[in-house]
């Protein structure tokens, strides 16, 4: 009896964080059956599949190259010897604090034709205009997933390299006495256990990927998310706008069932052991260099280099760039980052607990539900859930007016619709990689806790959440770091006064002046970079 | 439940009342292009300044706040967006004769809704090297087959390239604007990307002989030691000097209609058609000054007089959706 209380109870509130967070998202719904359809059958007459087509293709090629940057580094930092491996085990995630259309920017005026490398090359090769050899040119869609790619490529090689973690060595090291090949063992070992963890990554990256706007804007490639915002600000029809939001949750929904099914069989329980790392793959000789190269290479392109060129910006404009309400909008930036992640670890984990536990049909909806919200561009989800914040608002002040009170905005007039907005958008960062360490506790702990008469939230408090502390720092970090680079949303819900770094950048890169914003977005990145050097510290001491 | 009346009352308690000495304001523009402006006005008028800076969606916002928004005025940067406001009926009327004074007729609203702050030109660039001076030149010959594959743009759907097609349509009617569009899209020498001032850099290098780009840019350029060679290497040229004159573009500035601070709102619109912040917009900003008589900077004054196209921009901005649908049309982006 007080069992099946208690599990209504976990029910309830995970049904009430899947109906609540995707609640802007139902809203966004409603809006795109209202009015007429006239301009999205025009778009569907003329650009939509051009979109479309750009959209996927964006969305496999970020999804096929971070799995070819992120796989090998995720495995050769959890199982191998090589020269600098302590250094790369934590340098390799740090483009994570790279905002993508930062990195964008700098490499556009590197590599553009009109950019110092292209210059130096016709200055060397004595070349007059285009037609007299051939560049790659960056602004284009490959050149867009390149760039995606080496921002986002830390999400798998993070999850990946938890997951290789608190996988059984046990395993690895069968199949060395078994006498495969380290590279052998990969494939078949260490991917095989993964999948889940890697499909789970995979899937935060394609959101990511879909709701990336400020990137393919720049590049002039034209997406469904790029689409949204023409619809929406040029033909000023939220209607059809939210209509092409819905093309793009029908993909979302394509992307989650593709996971759910790829985990349909999956039942790897591990109890976590500690790596030793006297069984650790000891490269030599070339495969060593070889692994260094690899890991050096990326590092510098995904963060040494568009770091220097900034580094370079911030030095030369010091002067007129610095002053101390950097530190202000850091501040503000760190705060409003904290409050959101703590929120989604904890709503996550309740949630996640609920699938783990329930006995009722549909265990997973509350979670997928509470997820939709990561695949919105940031602009369309700030209008999302202003709608019904503002209802809410409006129902209070119709009520409170009897009394002559006023409360105004009171919600969407201050930062609260910001961290909202923000725990609806990375909820799924939270809910991905705290379910993915979930899965690999193994149910007979479960089993025999309650054999010792705990209950359903003592076996969570002393059995789980201990096991989980890998999986719950990861997470935090994510949304942490993902929250301080956010911009869309925080531009069109901030109150009046709320200056954050990553709004300070746009200020000025907007008007095509990234040397003044190279400090802010450096302080970006050295802010994201305390909460990863902590994580990633504990991560390292041993339990 | 309690407790959450508590809190409920207790922050209702705790929301400040307006003070009577602040105006708010949306803002289309970048804050350091008008804050030099604001700081004046705080100065002489003691009244404070709070600012939220967009460069999307501000108009759905003041939508959505209905009757409790906050924003007592919104600063635009084109005139589709003065207009999209007072459509959607967001706007109250600007009574004031210290306004109209300052700021000729064709640069209010007639229903007096909106007020423009400064004027932009439509311009096209030219290499110096490679085609100089084009004094001669229409919007209409960049359709012409003779600039083939030489000519850059941003993308067709920025407000200021959707202001000009819109011209277009309304000049020359759907059809032939559709055939325009194919020709200047046939002469691109590469898909539309960048900014304007990234159009006249790919001048520079070689890519493309003939730029669109709005004026204040040149005059930016030219101040910013690393772009100053960019500058250098184009000519500026006025479109449609014969004929109808050059597609003007403006900022602007509406009172929204549930302003708290409707009389400060008010003063602060006075103050930005005065001479002194007209002056700051035309050398800060290298615009044209909406003010007669006020001071072009001298950079600006030296590209010499031009002849404007009188258009009235509420006639302009009905073809907006038309222009829209042939930038989609003639898939001018892809």
């Amino acid at each position: 009896m007080s069992d099946k209380f208690k599990l209504s109870k976990w029910q309830l509130f995970a049904w009430l964080v899947g109906l609540l967070l995707s609640a802007p998202l139902f809203f966004l719904v409603v809006e795109s059956l209202k009015g007429d359809s006239e301009v999205f059958i025009h778009l569907w007459n003329t650009v939509l599949w051009d979109y479309i087509f750009n959209t996927v293709v964006l969305i496999f090629g970020v999804c096929f190259l971070s799995c070819f940057i992120a796989l090998p580094l995720g495995w050769l930092t959890a199982y191998c010897h090589f020269p600098g491996k302590r250094q790369f085990e934590w340098a390799l995630m740090l483009p994570l604090a790279m905002p993508t259309y930062i990195i964008a920017y700098v490499y556009t005026d590197l590599l553009d034709y009109a950019g110092p490398v292209q210059i130096a090359l016709r200055q060397w090769f004595g070349w007059q205009s285009p037609d007299d050899y051939w560049f790659f040119d960056i602004r284009t869609l490959p050149g867009a997933i390149v760039m995606l790619s080496l921002v986002l490529y830390p999400y798998l090689f993070l999850i990946f390299k938890t997951a290789l973690r608190e996988q059984s060595f046990k395993l690895v090291q069968a199949s060395q006495l078994m006498g495969l090949s380290p590279s052998r063992s990969f494939y078949k070992v260490s991917l095989v256990l993964s999948r889940g963890a890697i499909v789970a990554a995979l899937a935060l990256i394609s959101m990511e990927t879909m709701a990336d706007f400020a990137t393919v804007s720049y590049f002039a490639v034209s997406t469904l998310t790029t689409a949204v915002y023409d619809t929406w600000f040029g033909y000023y029809s939220l209607t059809a706008a939210a209509k092409i939001s819905g093309v793009m949750l029908l993909l979302l929904f394509l992307a989650l069932i593709t996971e759910r099914f790829s985990r349909r069989d999956q039942a790897v329980f591990e109890r976590q052991t500690s790596v030793n790392s006297e069984a650790l793959y000891q490269l030599r000789g070339k495969s060593a260099w070889f692994a260094t190269l690899f890991c050096s290479f990326i590092l510098a392109i995904a963060f040494v280099l568009p770091v220097a060129v900034l580094l370079s910006y911030a030095v030369t404009y010091f002067d007129s760039i610095w002053s101390n309400a950097l530190l202000s909008y850091a501040w503000q930036s760190l705060k409003v980052a904290t409050i959101v992640s703590v929120i989604a670890i904890v709503l996550s984990v309740f949630v996640v607990f609920y699938q783990r536990i329930a006995k009722q049909a549909h265990p997973l909806i509350p979670g997928r539900l509470a997820s939709t919200g990561y695949a919105l561009p940031g602009t369309v989800l700030a209008i999302a859930v202003l709608l019904p914040l503002t209802l809410i608002e409006n129902a209070l002040n119709t009520m409170l007016e009897p009394y002559h009170l006023n409360i105004g905005l009171l919600l969407t007039g201050s930062i609260v619709t910001i961290i909202i907005a923000y725990v609806v958008r990375f909820y799924a960062i939270a809910h991905g990689a705290i379910e993915s360490s979930f899965v690999r506790i193994s149910p007979s702990l479960d089993m025999a806790s309650q054999s010792m008469g705990k209950s359903q939230s003592q076996t969570l408090r002393l059995v789980h959440l201990p096991l989980l502390r890998r999986g719950i720092l990861t997470a935090a970090l994510l949304v942490f770091i993902e929250c301080m680079k956010e911009l869309p949303a925080a531009l069109l819900l901030r109150p009046f006064n709320f200056e954050s770094l990553a709004t300070h950048v746009f200020q000025y890169v907007s008007d095509e002046q990234l040397e003044l914003a190279s400090l802010s977005a450096l302080l970006i990145v050295v802010v994201g970079l305390v909460p990863l050097y902590f994580i990633n510290r504990s991560m390292e001491s041993r339990s | 439940m309690k407790k959450i009346f508590a809190i409920i009352l207790g922050l209702i308690t705790a929301t400040p009342a307006f003070a009577s000495d602040v105006v708010n304001i949306y803002s289309f523009r970048q804050p350091y292009l008008i804050q030099p402006i604001l700081n004046d006005f705080t100065e002489q008028t003691g009244i404070k300044t709070n600012v939220v800076f967009a460069k999307k969606g501000l108009i759905e916002r003041v939508k959505r706040e209905g009757k409790h928004s906050k924003a007592d005025l919104v600063l635009t940067s084109n005139f589709s967006a003065l207009i999209q406001l007072e459509d959607l009926k967001l706007t109250q009327t600007i009574k004031s004769e210290h306004v109209d004074a300052n700021v000729p007729a064709s640069f209010r609203d007639e229903n007096g809704q909106w007020v423009a702050l400064t004027k932009r030109v439509r311009n096209v660039y030219s290499s110096k090297e490679r085609v100089g001076p084009l004094a001669e030149l229409t919007y209409e010959d960049l359709a012409d087959p003779k600039f083939k594959g030489q000519i850059c743009t941003r993308s067709g759907k920025h407000p200021y390239n959707l202001g000009l097609i819109a011209s277009m349509v309304a000049h020359h009617g759907e059809e032939k604007a559709k055939v325009w569009l194919e020709g200047v899209k046939a002469n691109l020498a590469r898909k539309p990307q960048g900014n304007d001032r990234a159009q006249v850099k790919a001048v520079k290098e070689g890519l493309c002989n003939l730029a669109l780009g709005n004026s204040y840019y040149l005059g930016k350029m030219i101040e910013n030691k690393d772009q100053r060679a960019w500058a250098e290497a184009v000519n500026i040229n006025f479109p449609n000097q014969t004929n109808r004159g050059s597609h003007i573009n403006v900022s602007g500035v509406v009172i929204t209609k549930y302003a708290k601070n409707p009389d400060n709102a008010l003063k602060l619109i006075e103050y930005m058609t005065d001479t002194t912040a007209q002056n700051t917009y035309a050398s800060v900003n290298m615009e044209y000054p909406v003010k007669p008589g006020v001071e072009l900077s001298s950079l600006v004054a030296s590209w010499g007089s031009f002849k404007e196209d009188n258009l009235p921009l509420n006639e302009v901005s009905k073809y907006r959706s038309v222009a829209l649908k042939l930038i989609d049309e003639v898939k001018f982006d892809l």
